[in-house]
This record gives C-alpha cells, structure tokens and sequence, in this order.
C-alpha cells in the first residue's frame, strides 16, 4: 500500500508540483465544525488540517470534546455547521458505513460472539472479496500485530493489551484512509502503557495511515504523535509539534496543561527590536527576553518559565537580570532527578528541576537553604494573552 | 473459622428458598403423578389402586406399566403429543417473528416512552387470562366483529369460520404468550452495546448487515429464553384449544382433561402427563446447557 502511494506521488509531482503538496498538506480539513446538544456547545468552531501519514492527537482535560470531535470524523454524529473534508472531498453528510475511516474504540468493541480472526474478517467481508484474499489480509495483519497464536480466541479470553491488539487490527486491516483511535489506552495498567504506546505508533508509521488519536495523557500524546492540539472547552488553543507546544506555548492554558510551569505575571517596560525586558513583583530583578516580542510597553503580560530551565545555587549568580533569591521550602526526590520548591521574598513558590549528578557534585542543597533561582536570556516564554 | 462457618450458613439459606420451593411445588406434585401413573384404575376413592401394599409382614410393590403400553397401542395419544408439539412449535415461531421486532423497538426508545410501552405489554395479563380469552370467542365468532366488519364492508357474503380452528388456536396462544417472548428479548436487547453496532458500521456494514451479524447473533440468549417460555407451556396448553380451538383440535392438554374428568381413569391421565413432562425435559435440558455454557463464558 505504501510503495503504491508513493508511487502515486511521485507521478503527480512531476504534472504539477504545487498542488500535490497541497494535497498532502491538507489531507484532511475540518473546517468552521461546530457541534451542539441542545443550547450546549459540545465542540466550537475548529479549524484544523492535518497532513498525509501524520499521526495527530488531540489532547484535552474530560469533556473539552475530543470525543465528540473524533466522532463526527467517524460519522457517528453530525456536525451542526462546518464541513469536513477529506482528500478534497466533503464527507459530512456520508454515513459512517461508507466513508474509508477506520476507528479503534475505548474500550475497543470487539465483536464477543467472534474470534480474533473473524473479527478481523468482519471488515474485509462488507467489501466483498473473495476469501482467499480475506485468509491472506487477516494473516498479514495478525503477523504484525503478534497476535498469530491467538487467532482462534474470542475477545473474552484475551488479556487487555491482547484485545487491544486485536482492535488496532482491525481497524488497520481496511487500509483505512484515515485511522482514528479514541483513548487508545485507556484501559491498560500504567507499564503496558509505555511499551503500547511506541509500538502502536511504530505499525502506524509503518503502514504510512493518517491517524487523528485523542488523549488527556499529554504525556502519549508527547510520545506518540507528530503534531498535537491543545482543546479546551470546545475549542482548539493550539496546534504544534510536541516540542513548539512544550517549549513555546502560546497561553497560560497551554504552559500549566503540558508539564509544570511557573508563571510570573508582570508589565513590559522595555520594548526593543532585539530584547524585551519585563518588571515583575515576583522577581527582584527586571526579566530579560534575549528576543523581540510583538507587545507595547506597559503592556500586562505572564512570563512561563519551565522547571528544568531554571538553574538553583547557594551563591548569587554573575547576572542583572532573570534572578531572584528565595529559600528551599521542599525537595521531592525523583531518582534521576529532583524538584526543588523555593519561596520567594513576595511569597510564590518557583520549582526548579535539577538533574541529581549535579546535585551531589555541586554545593548540597537542603531544607530552608537560602538560594537564588536564575535562567538564561532565552529560557523563558512571555504569554500575552 | 467463625467467618467461614457464617459464611457457609448464610450461602445455605440463601440456596434454601428455592430449593424449598422446587422441592414443594414441582418435585412432590410430579412423584405423586408418577406414582400414580404406575397404579390402575378403579371405582374407588381415590380412583387408583395402591401401589404399596404391607400385609402379612410383605412389602408387595404392585407397578402397572400397562397405562403406558396403552398409550402407545392407541394412536390418538401419539397423535395429540405430535400436534401438541407442532402447534407448540409454529405458536413459538409466530411469537419470535411478531415479538422481536417489538421487543426492539422498545429497546431502542427513550427511557419514558420504553417504560410506558412495557407496561402496555403487561397490562392485559392483569386481567383474567379467561376473560380475555372469551372475548377473543366474541371476536371469532361467526357473528362476532371480524365477520360483522367483513360482511358490512362486503368482502365476504356469509361469515367466514374463524372460531373453531386451528386458527383461532394460534390466535389465542400468540396472543396471551408474546409478553413471555417480548420481555426477555427485551432484557436481553436493551443491554446491547451500542458501541458494537458502531463498530460494525464503521467497519462498512449497513443497518441491515449489522442487524444479522451483530444485533442477531448476541440476542441468541434472549430468543432461547423467550422461546422456551413459549414452547413449554403452550404444548400443555388447554384452556385455548378448549375454548378457541373446538371439538378437531387435538392437543394433548385436551386429552389430559379428557382423562381426568371424562374417563375418570387417573392413572392414564398420569402416564400421559409423565410422558409430556418427559417430552418437555429435553428442551428444558437443552436451555440448561446453553445458560451454562454461556455463564462459563463470562466468568
Ligand atoms: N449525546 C450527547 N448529548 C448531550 N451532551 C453530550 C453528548 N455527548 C457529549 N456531550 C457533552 O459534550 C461534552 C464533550 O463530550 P466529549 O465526550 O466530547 O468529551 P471528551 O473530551 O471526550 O471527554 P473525556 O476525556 O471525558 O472522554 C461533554 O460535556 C458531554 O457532556
Ligand atoms: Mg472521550
């Protein structure tokens, strides 16, 4: 399937370069979708595109509407406006039967009264072909799912990570022109997890599928997609690869939702091309952003800074800026690394991570310690929303 | 140990209620039938000779197998069981094909409107199952309302026999079983995930695909219950075929009744009453199975 796609690929660009990247660009649109239940506002005016054999999570806390959103992907509801399009062409009014997405569920909705094999089948038997051709699909899949052993079991009989084998499959199995996954590992224990997670995301990649997934584990949605989209209430706050959404987050929402963050509220009060710098009552010395920001001076404006971006000392560093004094309050010790809470003279608590070889080479640090907190010119993220 | 031992006490009582019952209500009424198919007949009271006999410090045990070699010398016996069976048989079919579907839709209605729809399943066995098969006599009847409707309307020019028949037979048994058909269907439908017919969907089957390869197939335990509380009563029935059915309708309740209250010949009536229970065994037995095995399967 994928060396013919490429295949494919490779004889349009040569016709017409433009428009084959655009097409793989915007594989998929969602477009102005609004959804509501009655006078609720289950999902709000999303735009998205997601490109061709990109695995793309959506990632919010419960009830932003993820699952509705994947739903009328799916077919299983309609949106109320906005139009959905895939491959160009719009699939809104198409019934769930009939539109080329396969969907893996939460809790995977393996046919009970079938086998492995037969519920691998179930999908490939709709489309008619002849059984031979089913025999040789399934068996290619359950060769690449390591479910072959397992072929003759019924749903009931197999462990968690089992089942969910089997329902990765057999949504696969269709080659399905876009793969949604709801929760995909909602039901396993936190180990089976970690190792899941990779190797879904190893047979999609492998296979080339386009895959939507929705997550509120940020850390799956990190491991396991190229790009994600940070929902809240119904809407989408930002779309990024794991790291633009790590390290530049684009609102308050965003920096506290993935990872921890310390946010430092303050004013502008120099605007330069080439620097910024920022008056906070939380720190001492004015913060300094070694780059220029779109804002005005005077302007109210946060300043997120992430834990491991902060370094921790007994002695007062060699710098104007980006420093303020404090005392350790707590230490939570987390093996490779550990978290340090330090009390500032105007009464917030920064955290600070620190690696634990540093820790026991350097100074150690300990409770009530007087410290200083610093960080470079370009740790820091300034939120103007 | 104290634990273990409440634990065995209170596991006791709660198996004892049941049991007590079966044991009081079906396993003494069914030894005493069975003892009395082993007696013959005589101008006595009880109408039966005994069985056991201590005279002369010998227990004599006197068993007549001859009421069931009766019953197979003279064909109408053979006769009533097989269309007692048949009728049996096409009742329970008529009622899964009519009660399915009903059983459905209110599986897939709003909470409200499903309870109301229960109810109006219920609601005529809160009336004397007599009654209301008499007022099925003043529907069938030769001038009753069909023939009444159909003559003003001038399909037909004289009535059409509908009472008396088999007919009227089926009629009646449908009528007054298909709650025992709809309500366990119901049950059993209304717990469907729907998330399977989600799946199914979007796996490429339409409605009526998922309908026989999804919806279908998991109700199998529901059709088997509903159907056995069908079957197994309407074989004994009587009361319809009685009422409903007039003098051609052969079924085994009928002949029973004759038996009883006709011949007065107890012990026959016994034997064929043990051969009808011995009859319905075999599906009771297979009903058994399949909740097993179905019990195994989820545990
Ligand atoms: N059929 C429905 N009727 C009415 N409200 C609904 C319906 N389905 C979902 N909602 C509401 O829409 C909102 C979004 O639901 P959705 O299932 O999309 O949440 P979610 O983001 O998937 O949450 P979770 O992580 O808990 O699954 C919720 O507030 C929910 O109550
Ligand atoms: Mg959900």
């Amino acid at each position: 399937m994928n060396t013919a796609e490429n295949h494919n690929v490779g004889k349009t660009v040569s016709a017409n370069p433009d428009q084959i990247l655009n097409a793989d660009e915007e594989y998929l649109t969602i477009r102005k979708v609004s959804k509501q239940f009655g006078d609720f506002t289950a999902v709000n005016s999303v735009d998205l595109t997601i490109k061709k054999g990109e695995i793309f999570a959506l990632l919010g806390a419960s009830g932003c509407g993820k699952s509705t959103l994947l739903r009328m992907l799916a077919g299983f509801e309609t949106p109320t406006s906005g139009d959905i399009i895939l491959q160009g062409e719009r699939i809104n009014d198409h019934e769930p039967f009939e539109r080329p997405i396969n969907m893996m569920f939460q809790s995977y909705a393996l046919f009970p009264h079938m086998t492995v094999e037969q519920n691998l089948a179930f999908g490939l038997k709709q489309d008619k072909l002849d059984k031979s051709q089913i025999a040789e699909k399934v068996t290619n899949m359950l060769n690449l799912v390591q479910m072959q052993h397992l072929r003759k079991r019924r749903p009931h009989q197999l462990s968690g990570g089992q089942q969910q084998r089997v329902a990765l499959a057999r949504s696969l199995i269709k080659s399905p022109k876009l793969l949604l996954l709801d929760e995909p590992m909602g039901a396993l224990d936190k180990k089976l997890r970690a190792r899941m997670q990779l190797e879904i995301a190893n047979i999609i990649d492998s296979l080339g599928v386009t895959c939507v997934m929705v997550t509120h584990d940020q850390e799956e949605a990190m491991t396991m997609a190229d790009r994600i989209a940070i929902m809240d209430a119904g809407e989408i706050c930002q779309v990024g690869t794991p790291s633009e959404i790590y390290e530049q987050p684009n609102s308050q929402f965003t920096a506290e939702f993935i990872g921890s963050v310390n946010i430092l509220k303050g004013a502008v009060k120099d605007d330069e091309p080439s620097y910024v710098t920022i008056t906070s009552d939380d720190c001492e010395t004015e913060i300094y952003i070694g780059h220029g920001i779109t804002c005005f001076v005077g302007q109210e404006v946060a300043v997120a800074l992430r834990p491991e971006k902060i370094s921790i000392s007994k002695t007062k560093p060699d710098q104007q800026y980006n420093c303020i004094s404090g005392v350790v309050k707590d230490i939570a010790y987390f093996g490779s690394h550990s978290v340090y809470h330090v009390r500032t003279p105007s009464g917030k608590t920064i955290s600070v991570t620190e690696m634990n070889d540093i820790r026991w080479a350097g100074d150690r640090l300990t409770w009530d310690d007087p410290v200083w907190v610093y960080w470079d010119d370009n740790a820091s993220v300034v939120l103007t929303e | 140990m104290k634990d273990f031992q409440w634990r065995r006490f209170k596991k006791w009582w709660l198996i004892f209620p049941p049991y007590a019952w079966l044991i009081l209500f079906f396993a003494v009424p069914f030894l005493i039938i069975l003892k009395i198919s082993f007696s013959e007949a005589a101008i006595a009271q009880p109408p039966y000779t005994a069985i056991f006999e201590y005279a002369n410090e010998k227990l004599v045990i006197n068993l007549n197998f001859g009421n069931y070699l009766w019953l197979f010398t003279d064909t109408l016996y053979l006769n009533a069981y097989l269309s007692s069976l048949k009728i049996a048989a096409i009742s329970t079919t008529l009622c899964l094909a009519i009660g399915y579907p009903i059983a459905y839709g209110i599986a897939r209605m709003q909470g409200s409107i499903q309870n109301l729809c229960l109810m109006l399943i219920i609601l005529p066995s809160w009336t004397s199952f007599l009654i209301r098969i008499y007022a099925w006599m003043g529907i069938l009847r030769n001038n009753g309302i069909i023939n009444n409707v159909l003559i003003s309307l001038g399909f037909v020019d004289e009535p059409i026999r509908l009472l008396n028949t088999e007919f009227a037979v089926y009629i009646g048994i449908v009528y007054t079983y298909l709650p025992f058909m709809v309500l366990p269907l119901y049950a059993n439908l209304v717990k469907l995930d729907s998330r399977l017919l989600e799946a199914s969907a979007d796996l490429g089957a339409g409605p009526i695909r998922s309908f026989f390869s999804i919806t279908l197939p998991l109700s199998r335990g529901g059709i088997i219950a509903g159907s056995m509380l069908v079957f197994i009563p309407a074989v004994g029935e009587f009361v319809i075929p009685e009422l409903l059915g007039g003098a051609e309708i052969l079924m085994i309740g009928k002949v029973l009744w004759g038996e009883f209250f006709g011949n007065r010949d107890w012990p026959v009536a016994s034997a064929v009453a043990t051969i009808m229970l011995l009859l319905l065994l075999i599906p009771i037995a297979l009903f058994h199975r399949y909740q097993f095995r179905e019990l195994e399967e989820k545990s």
